[in-house]
């Protein structure tokens, strides 16, 4: 297992695209805002937490179907999942790995950026908080979209349409306890629905995930 | 007809588009229904004849 | 010897659904018919609402209509998961589009009701918002069925995405109502008859909702039919393509 996660970051720093591309296009998502809704400060300071979880949604959008398309392709996942270890630790590693690739650098970038966005200091922190609770589910809901769609040959806009209603609940606690925490307010609340939902979703969406992609490999 | 004051415009035109999406609906699973039904019989009457 | 499992033969299906569906066509017209001119002509103006509250009888139904159906989709799905029958994935499949249109009449009436009441098309109201969500919930697993060509597989697949979408549009309507409270009024019907709507709009309302029921129940075993035959055409033609495909094998 960690034999795979080792070879799966290796592919993602080794291949190029994929690490770069998502920090890249969040870096450009966040620079677009201020081009469409004008440089006043102040409402970028109200919009920044908004906009930083968004840009760090759509990012990690972006690599999603990469998750299980190479191995599909070169037929290493049938080899996978015929070895002995279950499919759902192989989901979970496998949205591990991505979150690892994506998430990570992600959340590292979002205070940076934050400062483009004119994100006052004290919003810095739950931004961050946020963040790093709220990618893993992003990440995991991912793989399960992944794992949905692997078969198909146009499946990327599909993969879109489908995750993106499942983020839903993570992207309305995550970027509210951004904006709690960028207003000054107590974000206590909505941080821990947050753990708990990426809790919840780490916990039960692997075997849904290898639920369907063992239909699929069938 | 009933006097629906200012606001006929809202009341009516929530019934015109409720009907109206109802009978595209209705509308078209009929005649997806009849043409597929037309389809299968034309298939099984060739297959039959095959055999 | 009766049992509902019978039905799981597609077959039986459709000589059953042939016998019921004229019938159903018939009670959700008349149904429909009723509560509507009813509805339209001979009820009073609400007070504050004016002649707007002729809208529920659309609205109400509607919105109930898209949230069962969805339901029945998730019944579906796991009838196919547990027993595989073919008819029961293939209803949750004719179902979807059923619903997607009750949403639309759902969010449509809604617009056009809350542009005199609340002066705006639209708020990102909690019950609003929960709204759209299930529209795009229902976009994506149609979507997802007309996208895969093996039919097994197809359900397999959306019936899985069914159950976590299902898990996953209750956690967007509690994180809705934590993000917003709205302007929507609380629910308009309940058992609990304190609550309800006054007995002029109630009457007509029942027979509306009844008529949206039974139009739904028609409508899906319609669309069961046609699936169930567009299944058939499949499978014959891929048997004709493999039998062809022999021949020509047999000869070379």
């Amino acid at each position: 297992m960690i034999a795979v996660l080792a070879r799966d970051l290796k592919l993602a720093v080794r291949a190029g695209g994929g690490f770069g591309l998502a920090l890249a296009f969040f870096l450009i998502v966040v620079v677009l805002v201020p081009f469409a809704l004008g440089p006043d400060t102040g409402l970028l300071t109200r919009i920044a937490p908004g906009v930083l979880w968004l840009g760090a949604l759509l990012s990690c959008l972006l690599s999603l179907d990469r998750i299980f398309a190479l191995d599909w392709e070169d037929g290493s996942l049938d080899l996978l999942a015929t070895s002995p270890c279950p499919l759902e630790l192989l989901c979970a590693v496998k949205a591990l790995a991505h979150w690892l690739t994506t998430g990570l650098p992600l959340v590292l970038l979002a205070p940076v950026l934050g400062v483009l966005l004119n994100l006052p200091a004290a919003g810095v922190a739950p931004l961050t908080l946020s963040l790093l609770t709220g990618t893993p589910a992003l990440s995991m809901i991912g793989a399960f979209g992944a794992a949905l769609t692997v078969g198909l040959r146009r499946g990327g806009l599909l993969l879109s349409l489908i995750v993106l209603p499942l983020y839903v609940p993570t992207l309305i606690l995550g970027a509210e306890v951004a904006r709690r925490g960028a207003a000054g307010q107590s974000y206590e609340t909505p941080a821990l629905l947050l753990a708990g939902l990426t809790c919840g979703t780490i916990a039960l969406l692997p075997f849904a995930a290898a639920a369907v992609l063992k239909v699929n490999l069938r | 007809m009933p006097d629906l004051g200012s606001y006929a415009v809202a009341v009516l035109s929530s019934y015109a588009v409720t009907l109206a999406l109802l009978a595209v609906l209705v509308w078209t699973s009929v005649r997806r229904f009849r043409r597929v039904r037309a389809e299968l019989e034309m298939l099984e009457g060739t297959a039959t004849r095959d055999g | 010897m009766a049992s509902f499992w019978q039905f799981a033969n597609p077959r039986r299906f459709i000589a059953a659904t042939d016998r019921v569906l004229p019938w159903l066509w018939g009670a959700g017209a008349l149904c429909l018919a009723v509560g509507l001119v009813w509805g339209f002509f001979f009820t009073p103006d609400d007070v504050r609402q004016g002649a707007t509250v002729k809208i529920i009888f659309l609205h109400v139904p509607s919105a109930l209509m898209a949230i069962n159906a969805w339901m029945m989709m998730l019944v579906a799905s796991l009838i196919w998961v547990v027993r595989r029958h073919h008819v029961s994935a293939l209803a949750a499949r004719a179902a979807a589009p059923v619903g997607v249109v009750m949403t639309l009449i759902a969010l449509a009436t809604g617009a056009l009701w809350g542009q005199p009441m609340w002066g705006t098309w639209w708020v990102w109201d909690p019950r609003l918002t929960s709204f759209l969500i299930l529209f795009l919930f229902y976009l994506g697993y149609i979507a997802l069925w007309e996208a895969i060509e093996d039919d097994d597989t197809a359900a397999d697949l959306t019936a899985i995405l069914c159950l976590v979408g299902s898990v996953f549009a209750v956690l967007s309507r509690y994180a809705v109502l934590f993000w917003n409270q709205g302007l929507h009024q609380g629910a308009s019907l309940s058992l609990d008859t304190q609550e309800n709507v006054h007995d002029a709009f109630y009457h007509p309302l029942l027979f509306c909702i009844a008529g949206f029921v039974v139009l739904f129940v028609a409508l899906v075993l319609l669309r069961t039919q046609t699936e169930i035959r567009a299944r058939r055409i499949r499978s014959l033609q891929a048997r004709q393509r493999a039998g062809d495909t022999a021949r020509e094998g047999g000869a070379a």
